[in-house]
């Protein structure tokens, strides 16, 4: 079987917005639109969904056209399944009706063992029976996950389905999408504003600003763009993806090993083999020309230095690494650069203060 | 005392007449409030004028014009000549008729309110789950806007009871055929006979107070805006 891929191009005027959009992407895994909030990225899932019927332009996805100047494939034909930023069961139908009333319509045979599989995967088998006006925040975006699910949808769309929860809320489904994109084999267009969300989930990034793509391709090599259009502040840094190859049951370490390297963590439990996803943010990345093994650092990864660049801020630098094949940041202040004599091609250790590991 | 032979038949009668009202309202409201709710011509507020025009007009200016309608020189009359089944003013289809346009209003504002408040998300929902817009119509948006059809037919059927000058203008006061309660009650008042009157206004009262006491205390009251 061949990669999805999805071609759009959008022009939509609006007064006070423009959305003007030319992407080509494979579509495989979770693709994030990202950007701050009125960037387009909703307008841009809707118009791919075909809910905005006055969008101009074309799409095309997996070879099959759903618009171009003489057609528009409505959206109930495009076989989607789409998830609201805010609760979106159907008030008058209970949560299993509400499942159902997906079942139903999808045109495909959903067997008693998919549902089980799915209301699992979700964990709403105890909720079935409430409707939407008895489940709290969370249950009701299940739910409704479970439902586009159910749906047996070509392509997923999902706006913001955290957005309107609370923290907690929010750690309580993230781990059930992480699941998802694992287990399920549909590719994923998740909008989204927050970059903690964007590096648990996504394989590929597009950033929108204004009503245009800035910025697209796999997640890491875009995150990691010292021109990267959107500014993260404080969570500028990368993610990479590893797999664990040693637990020290002494320590309660564990060891992950990725292109270009290894690092340490917190052991937290992961089985060896497992793939992890790691974390890493600048402002944890600190630069030494020489290994030192006198330091409580634990992770200490030889590195080419590969661009450098101001932050934000005109006293700190930003300095884009590479390790093996992965590229880091680090961020350091302008006189740390200066004194390092760091230019593009320098070999540096760079030390890794903590990391994360998000899924 | 109480009701006599003619009472009875007044109220059988307009019994009859609120009934296929109702029914005749509800099926020609759901699409005209529909259309309404999703229409971006702009003729929408000329048509809602319209609609809402018995709201304001005297009944007898509306029953009036329906009296030259369908009268035997009107547009409404010819047509109804031409097919062979007379004219329409005092019969009891011309009340019919007439009742229609009459409580149109009472019967399409509040199904288009309640269509109004289900709101455009669900009907994306739907879409995105692979409802045509006809399944739609049928699976969501009617059981959603429910509440706004009960208010509807019950507003529809009080209003059709209560009338009394399109019934004179258009109807007459043909027993068995046009004369309903309020008629009655105006013959009994015109003829001095009170206690007579008492007994069809009064349970005109209680009628009316124990539909509106039901609609008004329902956990959401839906009544005109």
């Amino acid at each position: 079987m061949t990669t999805p891929t999805l071609s759009a191009r959008f022009q939509l005027d609006r007064p006070g917005f423009s959305l003007d959009v030319d992407l080509q992407l494979p579509c495989q895994g979770v693709i994030a639109l990202f950007g701050h909030s009125g960037s387009g990225k909703t307008s841009l899932l809707r118009c791919i969904a075909g809910l905005e019927q006055s969008v101009k332009g074309a799409l095309r996805f997996n070879g099959d056209i759903w618009q171009d100047s003489n057609t528009f494939i409505p959206t109930h034909q495009r076989r989607l399944g789409y998830v609201f930023q805010e609760a979106s069961l159907l008030p008058h139908l209970s949560a299993q009706a509400n499942l159902e009333f997906a079942i139903k319509r999808t045109g495909e045979v959903v067997t008693e063992a998919d549902q089980h599989h799915v209301i699992d995967l979700l964990g709403i088998g105890p909720l079935l029976d409430r409707s939407p006006a008895q489940l709290s925040g969370g249950e009701r975006q299940r739910v409704a996950i479970a439902r586009a699910l159910l749906s047996k949808p070509r392509l997923l769309l999902m706006d913001e389905p955290l957005a309107s929860l609370d923290q907690a809320r929010k750690q309580e489904i993230l781990p059930y999408l992480e699941t998802l994109k694992t287990s399920l084999d549909v590719p994923i267009i998740y909008v989204s504003h927050s970059p903690d969300e964007v590096a648990r989930l996504a394989d590929t990034l597009v950033a929108m600003e204004d009503g245009k793509i800035v910025a697209s391709g796999p997640l890491n090599n875009t995150l990691t763009r010292l021109d990267f259009p959107i500014k993260l502040g404080e969570e500028v840094g990368s993610v990479v993806q590893a797999t664990v190859v040693e637990r020290d049951s002494e320590w309660l370490l564990a060891k992950a090993a990725f292109d270009g390297g290894e690092l340490w963590f917190r052991d937290g439990g992961h089985a060896i083999g497992s793939p992890v996803r790691v974390r890493v943010f600048a402002r944890d990345i600190s630069l030494s020309l020489q290994h030192h093994s006198d330091t409580s650092i634990v992770n200490s990864l030889p590195a080419v230095v590969e661009e450098i660049s101001t932050e934000q801020h005109p006293g700190l630098a930003l300095v884009k690494l590479r390790v093996g094949n992965t590229p880091l940041v680090a961020r350091l202040t302008q006189r740390s650069a200066h004194h390092l004599e760091l230019a593009p091609g320098k070999p540096i250790w760079a030390q890794i203060k903590s990391v994360a590991i998000i899924q | 005392m109480g009701f006599s032979a003619a009472d009875l038949q007044a109220i059988w009668l307009t019994l009859r007449l609120a009934a296929i009202v109702t029914l005749l309202l509800l099926l020609i409201g759901t699409p005209i409030a529909w259309w309404l709710c999703r229409t971006r011509c702009r003729w929408k507020g000329v048509i809602s004028a319209i609609i809402a025009l018995p709201l304001v007009l005297p009944p007898t200016v509306l029953g009036f014009y329906l009296l030259l309608a369908m009268g035997p020189n009107g547009p409404v009359g010819q047509l109804t000549q031409a097919l062979g089944i007379g004219t329409l003013p005092f019969t009891f289809w011309g009340l019919v008729v007439a009742s229609v346009f009459y409580s149109l209003p009472f019967v399409v504002q509040p199904i288009q309110n309640a269509m109004e408040a289900v709101g455009e998300r669900p009907l994306e929902v739907a879409a995105t789950l692979g409802a045509s817009p006809r399944d739609t119509f049928f699976n969501v948006v009617l059981p959603l806007a429910r509440p706004g059809f009960i208010t509807a037919a019950i507003l529809g059927f009080t209003h059709t009871l209560g009338e009394f000058g399109v019934v004179l203008m258009i109807g007459g006061n043909i027993p068995g055929a046009t004369r309903v309660i309020s008629v009655q009650i105006y013959d009994h008042v015109e003829a001095m006979d009170y206690a007579q009157a008492h007994w069809l206004a009064a349970t005109m009262v209680l009628f009316s107070f124990a539909v509106l006491a039901v609609l008004y205390s329902r956990k959401r009251p839906l009544v005109l805006k």
